[in-house]
């Protein structure tokens, strides 16, 4: 074991990112000093990537289970019963410090990565989706980061075929040094035909598939676990590679054999590669595992068993395949033109035993490693509810031209631009792509649909990360019901900064709360998600930013609504109550540059009440259109339904009723309607609040007093932005 | 109507056309292997979108040299109609079966929209349920649909009637905006001189069924279905 046991020293210890107190407890976990190989396994199964120790304490308060879910975190992916046998998987992953460093590969393999958690369990990816936040529009990285990660999500998608269909894109100076690139990817199973990671059955085989190992991404989910400063940069070479040819060879070949019965459990190789993937795969199933490295497919010779099992390369899995049934599957990846080796065996021993070329390289017990994993209870700061302010713009302010100039901004100005760089389409069974609230992608042979959507609103996690957190969850439940869903379940990416700061750690116990209670109240647990922390550079940290992934179920499909109402003469219904909520608002940042004072409250109860009667208003074919109000409040919903198709709106609301037009309240919707009669009568008795604004007409927007502003002049400001802002020459003083 | 769709690896709209396929002929499709040196007997060979052999090399080159294309080629000449969408236009061009060649979008990004197409040549198997001239909409989803040719080439396609369909706004007027790629003449899609091979960039697949975008693409496997059942 010489050639591979150098002289751990400090400084070797803090390169592998442990603190001296984990060192000292890998050591008496081992009974000796680990060797390198070791202390790198312990780096990489100890970092905050995998082993989410400052998190999980505050992860297991979430609700996890519910009749409809079939499995809960802990896998590769969630799973919930859709009916019929069918089930969906989902995760949402976060790629951002290595997409920050190389923004076309970072966000690519982002996506190859969340694609692999969620065919690994025996789903065909149907869907993908993202979360973005990228730094303020006039940073000098701004343009070249997003381009960046729009091409690579798209090179990535595209290629392998399955179709992106949502996603939300913003922007905020708190991101200039440490962009968010969120990944979700969404798959269909049999109930009968999942596939999980725990390994089983002594004596059987571990087979690697896929691309062959290279020197790729070594000690990546260490570097996604630490703070950026200046030499960041240099981490370059941490990034990994995707090609997405191979991830869809993979897709296919792996449905292939997943649909006979050879498979005993299978793990896809993501963060810390083969050494997760091979440690997690024998921790879950209590046994051993011993790997032979000579036999470990390599792209480049010369490579150490260091390399080997650290490495990230991507489009790679390792299964435990059932006594004598390798030359069946061997034959079905050959066809795939892909890699395929028994690397190992399954052991009863409890430990991870490595050999490279006849001597034992390394020797690790499982348990201990994997129970021993630290879990911090950090110190964190509660943070309080800040104080209402009261935001009072001065009278001069005309409604429509603040109208305008917000749906011409970059915190609303349409996203075509990067949604038209995605096939939305591939699969042909996307109902409703990107520009509405949910996207909806029909389950394929079937008249079921699944409605699926990104949502956080950071300011307001930001002022108070609780009411943030729930209202994620909120805005989450409110897009899936738009599109006439009836919410299932949600994954979540929580992505915060340095949680060994007790205001860092104040924002995530915050965030998750908030989370946990909108997930109760609202029946959506979370089956699968992800933890990025230390999202700061030089100090600076990302506003807490904790994405919510939310998934809904439609039986019948035919009964999909849209934002887009498309005749004149129907009437404009609000559900829910409006108070005037101006603080926090879009209004307030963008008019008055005040970005102080209280997110909206969020009223679980009128939350859940309010869902439940739009939802069955549109099963019962009362509602022509229907959209959610959030960001801008309801002139901006008004909008974006008026857009969709070109008709536009008259009004019952003056000019001056800033509140009314720009107030940000919860738990609200906008529906169009021929029917208003029956909705009030329901509304009145469902104990919801039910208003006729206005009625659909013309092709402009009008207020009582007669204030107007064309619809055409709303959508050339709107889609102007966007391009102008990425097609722009270069500033050479930048 | 007997139909087979070409599966090459890294295909990905193989199970779009075979779906459409179905719905218009009422039979299952063969889905031939791109190893496979022997093609079935059949009407119609589709050869769907995708990015086969990932278009590491020029999109469609690796798989216009793959062992099933001396076949398609052989009975393409014997008068057996191809359709190549999107990829499967690429590959055409690359074997030789349609003039021309696909470049990069103008724009230099891939680009994935609802388009509308004049129908340029409703005499053919493919076009005949079309009216002449009429705009129709389908989806575009591509990196390199920006098609071109030599001023020759070109003279001869729009000369003989070889052009199937051009970009065009919903009301069927030829303007530069509606024209997603930079194609010279808007071109979307060519016939070989003899019509019984159609290249075209848009998914008319994508668009054959009510449910998801519309019906306008089924309209064109609804021809064919006339012509060749």
């Amino acid at each position: 074991m010489t050639t591979y046991h150098p002289e751990i020293t400090a400084e070797i210890v803090a390169e592998h990112g442990l603190s001296v107190e984990e060192y000292k407890l890998a050591c008496e976990i081992m009974d000796r000093a680990p060797n390198l190989l070791e202390l790198g396994i312990f780096s990489v199964m100890w970092s905050e990537h995998c082993s989410y120790k400052s998190s999980k304490k505050w992860l297991k308060t979430l609700p996890t289970e519910g009749p409809q879910v079939i499995q809960g975190p802990g896998e590769n992916a969630g799973v919930v019963d859709i009916g019929d046998g069918d089930a969906v998987i989902f995760k949402i992953e976060s790629h951002n410090h290595p997409s920050f460093i190389e923004p076309y590969q970072g966000a690519a393999t982002g996506v190859g990565g969340i694609l692999r958690d969620v065919f690994t369990m025996g789903a065909r990816p149907i869907a993908n989706l993202n979360a973005l936040r990228f730094g303020d529009p006039d940073h000098p990285k701004t343009r070249h980061l997003l381009s960046g990660v729009v091409a690579g999500i798209g090179g990535y998608g595209n290629c392998v075929g399955v179709p992106t269909v949502g996603g939300e894109t913003n922007f905020d100076p708190a991101y200039n040094g440490n962009i968010l690139v969120n990944a979700m990817n969404v798959g269909v199973a049999k109930t009968d035909k999942i596939f999980y990671s725990a390994a089983g059955g002594i004596g059987n085989s571990v087979v690697y598939v896929g691309s062959k190992t290279g020197r790729d991404g070594i000690h990546g989910a260490t570097m996604a676990s630490a703070e950026f400063d200046d030499a960041s940069e240099a981490k370059r070479p941490t990034v990994q590679v995707g090609d997405p040819f191979t991830e869809k060879l993979l897709i296919e070949a792996c449905l292939e054999i997943m649909s006979g019965d050879s498979i005993v459990a299978i793990q896809d190789m993501g963060a810390a590669g083969l050494c997760s993937s091979s440690f997690e795969m024998a921790s879950k199933g209590g046994t051993g595992v011993e790997l032979d490295l000579s036999t470990v497919p390599c792209r480049e010779t010369g490579m150490t068993p260091y390399e080997m099992m650290l490495s990230e390369s991507q489009e790679r899995m390792l299964m435990v395949l059932k006594p004598g049934r390798e030359a069946e599957a061997q034959a079905i990846f050959e066809k795939w033109e892909l890699d395929f080796a028994v690397v190992g065996t399954i052991t009863d021993t409890g430990r991870m035993v490595l050999k490279f070329e006849g001597e034992t390289v390394g020797d690790l017990p499982i348990d201990p490693l994997a129970l021993a994993s630290p879990e911090y209870d950090r110190p964190w700061h509660e943070i309080e509810m800040p104080a209402a302010v009261s935001i009072e713009p001065d009278g001069n302010v005309k409604a429509l031209d603040v109208l305008k100039s917000m749906m011409g901004s970059p915190d609303l100005a349409s996203r075509r631009w990067i949604w038209e760089q995605y096939d939305s389409t591939v699969m042909a069974d996307t109902m409703q792509k990107s520009g509405g609230d949910a996207a909806v992608v029909r389950v394929h042979g079937t008249d079921k649909a699944l409605a699926m959507t990104t949502d956080c609103t950071p300011r307001y996690c930001y002022a108070h990360p609780e009411t943030g957190g729930a209202q994620a969850v909120a805005e989450a439940y409110r897009n899936l019901i738009a599109s006439g869903a009836k919410p299932l379940a949600a994954t979540n990416n929580l992505n915060f900064g340095n949680p060994e700061k007790p205001e860092i750690m104040g924002q995530i116990v915050g965030c998750v709360k908030g989370i946990g209670a909108a997930c109760e109240a609202l029946d959506m647990p979370i089956v699968s998600g992800n933890v990025s922390l230390y999202n700061e550079t030089d100090g600076k940290a990302i506003l807490p930013t904790p994405v919510i992934g939310g998934i809904g179920l439609m039986k019948d499909s035919a009964a999909m609504c849209r934002i887009g109402h498309k005749e004149e003469g129907l009437d404009l219904v609000v559900l829910g109550s409006c108070t005037g909520h101006l603080q926090q608002s879009l209004f307030a940042k963008q008019v008055l540059s005040n970005q102080e004072g209280q997110p909206p409250t969020i009223d679980l109860e009128k939350e859940e009440a309010t869902g439940r009667l739009v939802l069955s208003l549109i099963e019962n074919e009362m509602v022509e259109a229907c959209h959610d109000i959030s960001d801008g409040g309801l002139i901006v919903s008004v909008t974006e339904m008026a857009m969709a198709h070109g008709i536009g709106a008259e009004l019952n609301i003056a000019e001056s009723e800033l509140g009314q037009l720009f107030g940000e309240d919860q738990a609200r919707y906008v529906l169009a309607t021929n029917d208003s009669e029956s909705i009030l009568l329901a509304a009145e008795i469902a104990e919801v609040e039910a208003t006729i604004i206005g009625k659909t007409k013309g092709d402009a927007l009008t207020l009582t007093s007669g204030a107007s502003i064309s619809l055409s002049e709303l959508s050339a400001a709107h889609e102007a932005w966007m391009p102008g802002f990425m097609e722009a020459p270069v500033s050479r003083e930048a | 109507m007997k139909s087979a769709v070409i599966v090459f690896p890294g295909s990905n709209c193989d199970r779009d056309m075979q779906v459409a396929l179905r719905e218009v002929t009422g039979k299952e499709p063969q889905m031939v292997w791109h190893g496979d040196s022997q093609m079935p007997n059949v009407d119609l060979i589709a050869i769907p979108g995708g990015f086969s052999y990932g278009d590491y090399l020029r999109c469609g080159a690796m798989a216009a040299n793959s062992p099933i294309m001396k076949e398609i080629v052989k009975q393409a000449n014997e008068g057996v109609a191809v359709l190549g969408v999107c990829n499967g236009f690429q590959v055409l061009t690359e074997c030789g079966l349609l003039p021309g060649a696909l470049m990069r979008n103008a724009s230099l990004r891939f680009v994935c929209k609802d388009v509308h197409l004049t129908v340029e040549n409703n005499t053919t198997a493919f076009t005949s349920n079309y009216q002449q001239n009429e705009p129709i909409l389908v989806s575009v989803a591509h990196g390199d649909g920006n098609f071109f040719a030599e001023p020759e080439t070109l003279n001869k396609i729009e000369g003989d009637g070889q052009v199937a369909f051009r970009y065009c706004n919903a009301d069927g007027e030829l303007v530069a905006r509606a024209n997603p790629n930079g194609s010279v003449n808007a071109i979307a899609g060519i016939f070989n001189e003899q019509r019984n091979v159609l290249g075209m960039m848009p998914h008319p697949e994508r668009h054959s069924d009510k449910a998801i975008g519309g019906t306008d693409g089924g309209r064109l496997f609804e021809s064919l279905m006339g012509a060749l059942s």
